[in-house]
């Protein structure tokens, strides 16, 4: 395809869509799917045939429409109305000439206007529940393969690095390292050749939004590891990605499919002498590989236990040649800061933290789902006003960046969402898992939960993180039975700062983070479960009575 | 192949090893593609069985001590074949907060320990990582089709039908 027939297609897929009367997009993404989003589609689409409206009406799949407590979705491109629990008796109604005349239907109408969506910026989410992801002139209609176009034909590998450094965009993956920074380092290498990757391997428990980026829009990823392969001097891509995201993958494959098909992949991209390939590799279950080092080990076919850095993989990472690795999110925000400049991105969120980050709501939290927004926003914002608030319960504590992160109690509820905020009170941004306890969760069993699930996940190749794990979740156990002692307390206090300073890697350097961080806000609770601390509150209890 | 593992029809078993051999070939039997072959061999058979696993080492030119290491290092892969019914209880994080603990517990009870199957060979529990469903906590995958919300007293009845004493 030339940049011609690009913007052609672009032109004439907008007609096609704009002379439907209406558009039904029914939700596609996992969640969705999992309450019967293929049936309402399948059942749309008989309505569409037997009334013979295949002219005007038109039913397609989406990505994630974000409020995934009220799948199945279904949004009427006409007025723009979103609908809640839809099933597949309410076809006859999305299709008719009024859905909001059915009562039935009206009553399930999500008002869009409600803070959930008002308050959110999409960016990276901007084509999800918009665009059919299995269909690439959906996204070449939202201006998809534009940014590639612009790089290849207007743009030196360098002006699309400093493009990137002008945005000031930053690692999506958790540690907040400046993208364009680690372009650079690959860039300079003289050894070829060289391989861009894409770290899908979300492992984080409750953290969904790499899935629901590859299965709302893939083409986006693949256009923006396409512009890093050009940039660096890669010509070959990987996409690690986790083997239980089965929708995920599909949707991947059939995107690499119809990419090269067309020529937006492979050789001779655009008619330039630029080619670029995209290879799916599909994990097999191992938290430990969302570790540069680890996923690397396991491309190369071997077990995915992470090695010593330096050499850092810009040096020297998949089969000892110069790699990038990034994750889906940050490759997914490259082709809008292509298209509409760097500056552009930069207005977005704070100084130091630009643009937004999609987080995977979850846990004690009315709407639970994906949402996006500007950096910056306060997590009271993002808790009460899009999240709806804690049904039926108090807000104690909301815990970011999973196994890795820490848990936020209520006083810091107004602190800015950015990288440097979010760290100095003990946690940390993460991937983007936000997950909200009511006063019913115990922190401590929380932290016992993320301490198991370290232990299980080590990878066993250094001491402090493959005994350490096992230790502090032993003590973690007995204080849940309350068979532990002030000496157990102290212990496990030495535990972490010991795993924090000596593990390998970054699975065992964080895997204390959630004790260290429950340890400092609710101290109490553990005091609490301290063996013979009963009885100590029933002597005081006698005493106060005497 | 005379070491070949389970007990299906010959004219089947034959179409399944050369699906895996077409699989290996795809990746011109390079041993960097070991993780490519084993998905598909678990895929193919349900399991990887030792013999499987030393005919992967075979062709594909690695010590069999690197194919073990890597089957057994990924949660993934199975070394044992799998009971009729499949439950898979997530325990990510949202799910851990509403319920999962009690739903595994039921599991437990009734079939056999997290990670075995039961002695009949009905029913094979896992605990699993986050399946990324956090909308629908707590989520069970049972046969491969994601339940919602679910409870203690569903999964029994769903016991109870499959007649699990």
């Amino acid at each position: 395809m030339t940049i011609e027939e690009l913007c052609e297609r672009q032109q004439k897929e907008l007609e096609r869509q704009a002379s439907l009367r209406r558009r039904i997009a029914c939700c596609t993404a996992a969640g969705c799917m999992s309450c019967g989003a293929d049936s309402v589609r399948r059942a749309v689409k008989a309505e569409i045939e037997a009334r013979g409206l295949a002219n005007e009406v038109e039913v397609c799949g989406t990505g994630c429409m974000g409020l995934c407590s009220r799948g199945v979705l279904v949004r009427t491109s006409d007025d723009g109305s979103l609908w809640g629990q839809v099933t597949a008796a309410d076809a006859a109604a999305l299709v008719s000439e009024q859905p909001a005349a059915s009562a039935e239907l009206a009553a399930r109408r999500i008002d869009t206007n409600a803070a959930f969506f008002t308050r959110q910026l999409r960016i990276v989410l901007a084509n999800s529940g918009v665009a059919d992801p299995e269909r690439l002139d959906d996204y070449i209609a939202t201006g998809g393969y534009q940014a590639l176009a612009k790089a290849l034909s207007e743009m030196t590998p360098e002006e699309v690095i400093a493009e990137v450094r002008r945005s000031g965009l930053r690692g999506r993956g958790g540690a907040g390292y400046p993208t364009a920074l680690k372009w650079e380092l690959v860039a300079k290498q003289k050894s070829t050749p060289k391989y861009v990757i894409c770290n899908a391997d979300e492992g984080d428990p409750g953290a969904f939004m790499d899935r629901s980026v590859l299965e709302g829009d893939p083409h986006r990823v693949l256009e923006g590891m396409a512009i890093a392969g050009y940039a660096v001097g890669a010509q070959q891509g990987f996409i690690y990605v986790r083997g239980e995201y089965t929708l995920a993958i599909q949707r991947l494959q059939t995107a690499i499919r119809q990419a090269e098909r067309e020529q937006l992949l492979g050789n001779r991209i655009f008619g330039d002498n630029f080619q670029f390939r995209i290879d799916l590799r599909i994990g097999a279950g191992a938290f430990v590989c969302g570790e540069e080092t680890a996923l690397i080990a396991s491309i190369e076919g071997k077990r995915g236990q992470p090695r010593q850095r330096p050499p850092y993989p810009p040096e020297s990472g998949l089969w000892g040649q110069p790699t990038l690795i990034n994750n889906v999110e940050t490759f997914a925000n490259i082709a809008p800061i292509i298209r509409n400049g760097g500056d552009w991105f930069a207005r977005i969120g704070t100084p130091t933290s630009t643009g937004t980050k999609v987080f995977a709501l979850a846990g004690k939290i009315a709407n639970t789902g994906l949402i996006e927004v500007p950096m910056g926003i306060s997590l009271r914002e993002i808790v009460f006003d899009i999240g709806g608030g804690v049904p039926g319960g108090r807000f104690k504590a909301a815990q970011t960046g999973g196994p890795s992160g820490g848990c936020i109690p209520a006083e810091y509820l107004d602190t800015p969402v950015d990288y440097e905020s979010l760290a100095a009170i003990g946690s940390i941004m993460g991937s983007g898992g936000l997950i909200i306890m009511d006063d019913q969760s115990s922190m401590v069993d929380v932290a016992r939960f993320f301490m198991e699930f370290c232990m299980e996940e080590s990878c066993g190749k250094c001491i402090p993180c493959r005994a350490g794990t096992v230790q502090m979740h032993d003590i973690l156990s007995r204080l849940l039975r309350g068979e532990a002692t002030r000496l157990d307390l102290e212990m496990l206090e030495r535990l972490a700062t010991l795993l924090k300073e000596t593990s390998l890697c970054g699975l065992g350097i964080t895997a204390p983070n959630p004790v260290i961080s429950t340890l400092k806000y609710f101290r109490h609770e553990y005091e609490a479960l301290l063996a013979g601390a009963a009885q100590e509150k029933c002597h005081e209890r006698q005493d106060a009575d005497h | 192949m005379p070491d070949s593992t389970t007990a299906a029809p010959p004219s089947v078993r034959d179409n399944r090893e050369k699906m895996l051999e077409r699989a290996m070939s795809r990746h011109q039997y390079s041993g960097d593609a070991l993780i490519e072959v084993l998905h598909a061999a678990q895929e193919l058979y349900g399991y990887l069985s030792p013999p499987l696993l030393r005919m992967i080492a075979r062709k594909l030119k690695l010590p069999p001590s690197r194919v073990l290491g890597v089957a057994t290092f990924y949660h993934f892969f199975s070394l044992k074949p799998k009971g009729e019914h499949f439950f898979q209880v997530c325990t990510g994080t949202a799910c851990y907060v509403a319920g999962a603990p009690a739903l595994i517990e039921v599991l437990e009870r009734r079939c056999c320990k997290s990670g075995a199957t039961s002695p009949d060979g009905k029913v094979t529990v896992q605990a699993v990582r986050c399946i990324g469903s956090c909308g629908l906590a707590p989520a069970v995958i049972y046969d491969g089709r994601i339940l919602a919300r679910v409870t203690p007293d569903q999964l029994n009845q769903e016991l109870d039908r499959i007649g699990v004493p």
